[in-house]
């Protein structure tokens, strides 16, 4: 009972502090906002990004060309080599003829050129589709098996896949960077915003301790307005959030550019994207109150 | 029975001034005690040391039988909700009523609307400003402001009473008016009160326990003292 008496006196004072000082209040407010709002990009983006290498890695193969003049037994020797690679998921064998019948079928083109051909003097290459665990590690697997008997090229789409993994990853090194500056600069402004509140309140917390309130009951309005600061500023990063990728997602139809890049489904991930965009707003906001109270409120 | 024991208590603050020097005291339960000197004899750090506001740098000092030089710091609440401060300035909130200011004691403590308001009237009744409830503190005299800083002070009965010079900004009839409030208190509820004041008249109207210090030094302990001369 006790404790819901002075969480409630909390709370209260915590609300009637952040409209007293209300110009300070919403220089924090705005700086939550505006680095949630970025917080949000970033995740919408990482999240997205994730996906789709997910996507992009279940289809992605090492094609294996052999040489035309290899025999049976070659074949089997490259296929054990192969196997005995750390980094192959699986692989699928496809001889001549099986390349040629899948030509043929989808064109009739094809089938009049390839009816000439056989076994012989066929231009087509035995062939092994070779999945990796990692997609990281692909080049250097690929390299590997370009380095054994009788394997004539190596194919996995090299230049697009790499590009793109360096890509991302360097925006999401600079968007890192940047979320971090701003979670700094919007500590430091709560930590403003509450030492002025102390500072306000002197006359109060020396009478506070005067007649025996406990620490706990003058720290905690002072924390929870700053988690009140927090969870304000979250208000417009989350209607961003829901109300823009939902827009966003619609207008691509769920594809961005190409459809090789899916974008995620809007629900639940806009949820849960929500819900730690708030979670973020009041941590940031806990941690820049506690840091104001630890330095200034010496009780 | 003692309520209050100092054994060999000395402060010197980190300037360098020594408020209090070698001060053995010990006061009795429900006793009214005047603190008298003159500018700088230790009156007040005493009393900041009592209420462990300032920690001796050398001593023991006993209130209520908690030992106060070891008390921690985040528990000295515990202590203070054993006792009650005046002080020459009042301290109340100027945005909160008369009713307001009092409650604030019982409300920043947890206690329950119905015991503090209960515990609020009956303080106030104390010092005679049942009628001024809805006041603020500016529209009242400063004898009434010092009142209900009394009843704030009181309103959770405590133990012990602590007043740094509460009549110092008043004048001689206000002053009067406080000393029969505070007497009245001791009187009715056995509440200790030591009082620090250099107001001469009061002292020697009142005929209390006196202790008398200079620079920091017992010079004097008496029942039903009057001021010291030497001061």
């Amino acid at each position: 009972m006790k404790l819901f008496r002075m969480l409630g006196r909390s709370f209260r004072d915590a609300f009637k502090s952040v409209f007293r000082n209300f110009s300070l209040s919403l220089a924090s407010i705005s700086c939550i906002t505006i680095t949630l709002i970025i917080v949000a990009i970033a995740i919408i983006a990482s999240f997205n990004v994730k996906n789709f290498t997910k996507e992009l890695e279940k289809d992605m193969t090492i094609v294996v060309f052999l040489d035309t003049k290899a025999t049976e037994q070659e074949v089997t020797s490259v296929k054990k080599k192969i196997e005995s690679l750390e980094n192959v998921e699986k692989y699928t064998f496809k001889s001549k003829n099986d390349v040629k019948k899948e030509m043929v079928k989808e064109s009739d083109v094809f089938k009049t050129v390839m009816d000439g051909w056989d076994d012989e003097n066929s231009p087509l290459k035995d062939t092994f589709q070779v999945k990796v665990k990692d997609i990281m590690k692909i080049g250097t697997t690929a390299r590997k098996i370009e380095k054994m008997d009788k394997v004539s090229v190596v194919r996995y789409g090299e230049n697009m896949v790499d590009k793109m993994v360096v890509a991302f990853a360097s925006i999401e090194k600079v968007a890192y960077g940047v979320v971090i500056a701003l979670i700094l600069v919007t500590v430091f402004l709560i930590v403003n915003t509450i030492k002025l509140t102390i500072f306000s309140r002197k006359r109060e917390i020396s009478i506070m301790r005067l007649v025996g309130a406990s620490n706990f009951t003058i720290k905690t309005p002072f924390i929870i307005e700053g988690m009140v600061l927090g969870a304000i500023g979250a208000i417009i990063p989350i209607l961003i959030t829901t109300f823009g990728y939902l827009a966003f997602y619609n207008h691509f139809e769920g594809y961005l550019f190409s459809p090789v890049i899916i974008l995620i489904k809007p629900e639940p991930f806009i949820y849960s994207a929500s819900l730690a965009i708030l979670i973020i707003g009041i941590i940031v906001g806990m941690i820049g109150s506690a840091h104001a109270v630890r330095r200034y409120l010496k009780v | 029975m003692d309520l209050i024991r100092l054994k060999n208590v000395s402060k010197q603050y980190k300037n360098g001034v020594t408020a209090i020097q070698d001060l053995d005291l010990s006061i009795k339960k429900g006793s009214f005690t005047f603190v008298i000197g003159g500018s700088g004899s230790g009156k007040s750090t005493l009393i900041k040391m009592l209420y462990r506001e300032e920690r001796p740098s050398k001593g023991q000092i006993v209130v209520g039988g908690v030992n106060v030089v070891k008390l921690r710091n985040t528990k000295v609440y515990k202590l203070r909700r054993k006792l009650g401060i005046v002080f020459q300035d009042y301290r109340l909130l100027p945005k909160l009523t008369v009713y307001e200011n009092v409650n604030f004691a019982m409300e920043v403590i947890g206690a329950s609307k119905n015991e503090a308001r209960t515990k609020v009237l009956k303080a106030l009744e104390v010092v005679g400003l049942k009628n001024k409830i809805h006041n603020y503190p500016d529209q009242l005299s400063g004898g009434e402001q010092q009142r209900v800083a009394i009843a704030r002070a009181i309103v959770n009965e405590p133990k012990l009473l602590l007043c740094d010079e509460p009549t110092g900004n008043l004048d001689p009839e206000m002053s009067m008016e406080i000393m029969k409030v505070l007497d009245n208190i001791n009187k009715e509820t056995g509440t200790t009160i030591i009082m620090a004041t250099h107001d001469k008249e009061i002292v020697n109207k009142m005929k209390k326990q006196v202790i008398t210090l200079k620079d920091g030094r017992l010079i004097d302990f008496k029942e039903k003292g009057t001021y010291h001369e030497a001061i």
